[in-house]
């Protein structure tokens, strides 16, 4: 059998092709135009392809033609500041190509092949290098050193390298064996890439979110899952987490989803400022959009291409956050692709394979020893979209079982515009024990215990409520009163985060820590100052408190903030000689 | 451009024709079939094969039989556009329903359209004034927003979607919207009253109509949508016309493509709907937007009811997760007798903070919207508390939240039908009805706005 075939059936993104040699998830081009498919069922002489483009107007008896690739990325100078469909094509070239509609049958670069980048050694001539070792530094962006590294598969000595400027394509070394090494390498996007050993994460992904920094921390290396229904903020916290947590490298997956919103990401990134870096956020930022009407084949790939770019930039030392909006799109593109397949349905009619997919795809997040021997991670966040809310439903529970983190939406909370609106009573991090050396070492000696204490007293006021629902606060005995006080300030002041606010959205994670203590510092001073007679409502309405509370919103706080405790500590003490 | 025709059918299934082997066909490709008795009938390719085509026939299969002619006619489907449009009334499958002559076309556009490119997408920032107050203060409309009405059975949607597209323009701007207006397997009483407050008003030599009635075909209405739509984009971007779109019923349209789910032995999802709804729902709300460098726009109405008033059901949850936001419409304000009954607490409009503000519609917008929506929540809130414990019971700030809570509803959200608010007014109205409630207890207003507008404060 040759490389070439005809087109047999056609039934929506399903082609099937008759007479062409084929192995699992080669790449094909379908029919007169070219359009992009990829193998995915074999029967004797038939190979079932899923197509990335629109199939309308396709016919029976048209050729097929085998490249006998999969799948792949190109990886190498140029992917950052890169907006791609779900198969790497940049959307900008499509829009010079073809206009303001995506049509289809049009190939274009992952990136310009014909700029050329200031490529500077650092492996010399004679230098045994094997893959994953990097051999030179492209300063791609203001604030990323792009590593050209030995493609994984390949190793031998350095014969040639050179210094100066070239396109991705020209060869910057050669090795004994005669192979040429060029700035670009191409990936199969549904293999992980590999790795020497993956270790424990030990280290915070700090989001500037005091919810999650705080009580549910995700580690570098993590994995992720917000599941929420539509409207509780699943997107404004995953692009407040692209814009302000203190990864290197982000990777923007905007899947299945909006394309208003995906535009609005595209106007706002290039004006935001990175708070770690005081550069252009877009500097570190590969973003990829499959918006919920573009092809569901594309949008099956986008997370995968997603993920390869994000490991790519892993193996070169960097700590990548990824975010995928949203794995439910995802996973109802398999579970379309599967029924035109006609295979035997799990349940909800997703495929029997959907939880082992969902597992594969998060277990490529990780902190790994990378094969250059630095330390890289990639941090895996996903949001679900749970029809109706439910997390019964098998996406959430496939996420559930694996991620270690869940941050759940909730839209009570929503609707109360509390936000962000994770429900601080059903999420949980499993990370807090690896975690806790960090944060002792590097922010606070008792961070851990304050977090307790925090979390503690929101479990109580959550039995307390339940009690004032049936006979009213009065009715509570004081001390009880003030706890539900204490509470409601961690909830108003400390878990509340104005995500649009210039200050508050981003909140430092020291600022966070002193936050805390303020809140503990108030619980201590009342509940003393009421033992020396002083009335509840007397303690809680202290001037310096309010100016306390609002503190949080005006420039310079972390400077402030110590001397505002003490000025709310005072006045509360001053409550006891009044009476 | 009529090819051969074919006799080859071998099996009839509810809305579904199956033919053997015939010359290649295209898959969308579109498909005429000629009756024993002489009757005419359209279909699409669904399936195609070297051995079998799947046909889907837009009218129903009603009279077909294994002898019907079945004839290829070499292209997808297509709408001649023209400005010509504009004024007339079509059936769901786009035929002149109104005695008026076959549109001349300036071109044929395909109707299943195409995904604008995010990138080349513009962000929606111009505020539209609905003058109704509930809309415009709380659940702002944008131009070029997808904004659905989840409503059910028995509530004044249609009257609440009239008053918008009499009422909706630019504040401060006389320029008109073409209405393109969809209907989907509603009665001919809807029809006739959405087709009579049109002509009443003018606005139907404004306006592009789309029908299919309850009595037309089921499968036709899978159409008819796309129809609208690409008119709207026609009219939209290459005529720079901006187009509001309204379409109704689209739970009628979710029905029919779980009928052709079912026909075609699908797997089903949930509630039987097919797992690919999501998708398809995507490729109508999708055609919403503006275009850089383009002067219209596109922004989307679509009304769904509810079936049993359940907001998770998979018509308006799957569509509340494409759509930039919802207007809720309330059984429980309308059974108190209160137009527009919009529950402002589950509406949302994801857009609203890109179009408000002092340089759109004013200053206080935001915080007004953000007290307003607050002090309402808590009055309801405050309402399950009192029929356990009483009034007595209840605090000084409690009863004023309470007494505002229904104030809101009857003099905030109450309007007649014919009542154009201004944002102004709108905003001044708020100002006024919270005047109702201490001002220390307005906890999202800041003094600088208090002084300038609060009642006490304006001459």
């Amino acid at each position: 059998m040759s490389n070439e075939g005809q087109i047999y059936r056609i039934s929506g993104p399903v082609v099937t092709a008759k007479g062409m040699s084929a192995a699992m998830y080669d790449v094909v081009r379908v029919g007169e135009e070219g359009l992009m498919g990829e193998v995915i069922e074999i029967h004797g002489d038939q190979s079932v392809i899923q197509v990335y483009e629109d199939t309308s107007g396709i016919r029976p008896g048209e050729p097929v033609l085998n490249t006998q690739e999969t799948l792949s990325v190109a990886l190498g100078p140029g992917l950052l500041t890169q907006i791609y469909d779900g198969i790497q094509r940049p959307l900008q070239t499509l829009e010079e190509q073809m206009g303001f509609f995506i049509t289809r049958g049009v190939d274009a670069d992952a990136f310009d092949m014909e700029k050329t980048w200031t490529f500077e050694p650092v492996a010399s001539v004679g230098d045994e290098v094997s893959g994953g070792n990097v051999i030179g530094h492209v300063q791609e962006t203001e604030t990323i050193v792009h590593k050209i590294m030995i493609p994984p598969n390949v190793s031998g000595t350095i014969k040639s390298i050179e210094s100066g400027d070239f396109n991705v394509t020209q060869t910057v070394a050669t090795l004994e064996d005669g192979t040429e090494i060029q700035m670009m390498q191409k990936w199969p996007v549904r293999s992980p890439r590999p790795f020497q050993t993956k270790y424990a994460p030990d280290t915070p992904l700090i989001t500037g979110m005091r919810i999650l920094d705080f009580l549910f921390p995700l580690a570098k290396g993590g994995a992720a899952g917000i599941p929420g229904p539509f409207g509780s903020g699943k997107t404004v916290t995953q692009q407040s987490l692209a814009k302000y947590s203190d990864a290197q490298i982000v990777v923007y997956i905007g899947c299945g989803e909006r394309g208003n919103e995906m535009t609005e990401v595209l106007d706002e990134f290039p004006h935001l400022i990175d708070p770690n870096t005081g550069k252009p956020l877009m500097n570190r930022t590969v973003m990829i959009a499959n918006t919920s009407n573009m092809p569901v084949a594309a949008r099956e790939a986008s997370v995968y291409t997603g993920i390869t770019i994000a490991e790519y930039f892993r193996d070169m030392g960097y700590d990548v956050a990824l975010m995928a909006d949203s794995t439910s799109r995802w996973a109802e593109a398999m579970r379309e692709i599967s029924s035109r397949l006609e295979e035997m349905p799990g349940e909800e009619g997703y495929p029997a394979y959907l939880s082992s997919r969902i597992a594969e795809f998060y277990e490529r997040a990780g902190r790994v020893n990378t094969l250059s021997g630095e330390d890289g991670s990639v941090t895996a966040i996903g949001a679900v979209s749970p029809p109706g809310g439910d997390i019964s439903e098998p996406v959430s529970q496939g996420t559930l079982r694996i991620v270690k983190v869940f941050w759940g939406l909730d839209a009570g909370l929503a609707r109360q515009r509390h936000f962000p609106a994770i429900n601080w009573l059903n999420s949980y991090s499993l990370y807090p024990p690896s975690l806790d050396q960090w944060y002792r070492d590097n922010i606070g000696q008792d961070f851990p215990e304050i977090r307790t204490a925090i979390s503690g007293l929101l479990q109580i006021e959550a039995e307390l409520q339940e009690i004032v629902q049936l006979v009213g606060s009065d009715a509570l005995p004081v001390d009880q009163q003030l706890t539900l006080e204490v509470a409601r300030m961690i909830r108003e002041y400390f878990l509340q985060q104005n995500g649009f606010d210039p200050i508050d959205a981003y909140c430092d994670i020291n600022l966070q820590y002193r936050m805390a203590k303020a809140v503990l510092t108030f619980q201590d001073a009342a509940k003393s100052a009421m033992g020396a007679g002083s009335a509840l409502s007397d303690v809680v309405n202290v001037p310096a408190r309010s100016a306390l509370l609002r503190g949080r919103f005006e420039e310079g706080y972390i400077d402030r903030i110590d001397d505002m405790v003490k000025a709310m500590v005072d006045e509360i003490e001053a409550t006891v000689e009044e009476n | 451009m009529a090819g051969k025709e074919y006799r080859t059918i071998t099996d009839v299934k509810g809305p579904l024709v199956f033919l053997n082997k015939t010359e290649p066909v295209a898959y969308g490709e579109i498909v005429s079939l000629r009756l024993s008795n002489g009757d005419i009938k359209n279909g699409q390719v669904l399936d195609t094969s070297d051995d079998m085509v799947v046909v889907q026939v837009f009218e129903g299969t009603a009279k077909v039989d294994r002898q019907a002619g079945v004839t290829f006619l070499g292209d997808v489907f297509k709408l001649p556009v023209s400005t010509d449009l504009v004024g007339r009334i079509l059936d769901g499958a786009g035929r002149p329903r109104d005695g008026g002559p076959e549109i001349v076309a300036d071109e044929k556009a395909d109707i299943i359209g195409a995904a604008i490119n995010p990138y080349s997408r513009q962000s929606p920032h111009d505020f539209i004034q609905t003058g109704i107050s509930a809309i415009d203060c709380c659940t702002t409309l944008v131009r070029g927003q997808k904004l659905p009405i989840f409503s059910a059975s028995g509530l004044p949607h249609n009257d609440i979607a009239l008053q918008i597209a009499r009422q909706a323009k630019l504040k401060d701007s006389d320029e008109e919207f073409i209405v393109v207006f969809c209907a989907m397997g509603i009665t001919a009483e809807e029809y006739n009253f959405f087709r009579s407050d049109l002509e009443r008003t003018g606005a139907l030599e404004n306006a592009v109509l789309f029908v299919n009635l309850a009595d037309d075909p089921a499968v036709e209405r899978i159409i008819t949508p796309r129809l609208a739509l690409t008119a709207a984009e026609y009219l939209a971007f290459e005529q720079d016309y901006h187009v509001l779109v309204i379409y109704t019923d689209m739970t009628n349209y979710c029905d029919a493509l779980r009928q052709i789910g079912a026909a075609r032995e699908e797997v089903p999802g949930r509630r039987g709907y097919p797992g690919y709804m999501y998708t398809d729902l995507a490729m109508l709300y999708e055609r919403a937007g503006i275009v850089k460098g383009k002067k219209g726009s596109i922004t989307q109405f679509p009304i769904l009811t509810m079936p049993g008033d359940d907001i998770t059901h998979p018509i308006p949850d799957l569509s509340g997760y494409i759509t930039e936001g919802q207007i809720v419409i309330s059984r429980e304000l309308h059974q108190q007798g209160i137009y527009p009954p919009i529950n402002v607490l589950p509406s949302l409009s994801r857009l609203m903070g890109s179009c408000i503000g002092e340089k759109t519609t004013r200053d206080d917008h935001k915080k007004v919207s953000d007290q307003m929506y607050a002090a309402y929540a808590q009055g309801r809130e405050l309402r399950g508390l009192v029929a356990i414990v009483g009034e007595d019971a209840l605090n000084e700030r409690d009863k004023q939240l309470l007494d505002f809570s229904a104030i809101f509803e009857d003099r905030f959200l109450r309007q007649s039908r014919d009542e154009d608010r201004s944002i102004d007014e709108t905003l001044d109205l708020c100002w006024e009805l919270m005047s109702n409630i201490d001002t220390k207890y307005l906890v999202r207003l800041d003094e600088e706005l208090i002084a300038k507008y609060h009642p006490e404060n304006r001459a």
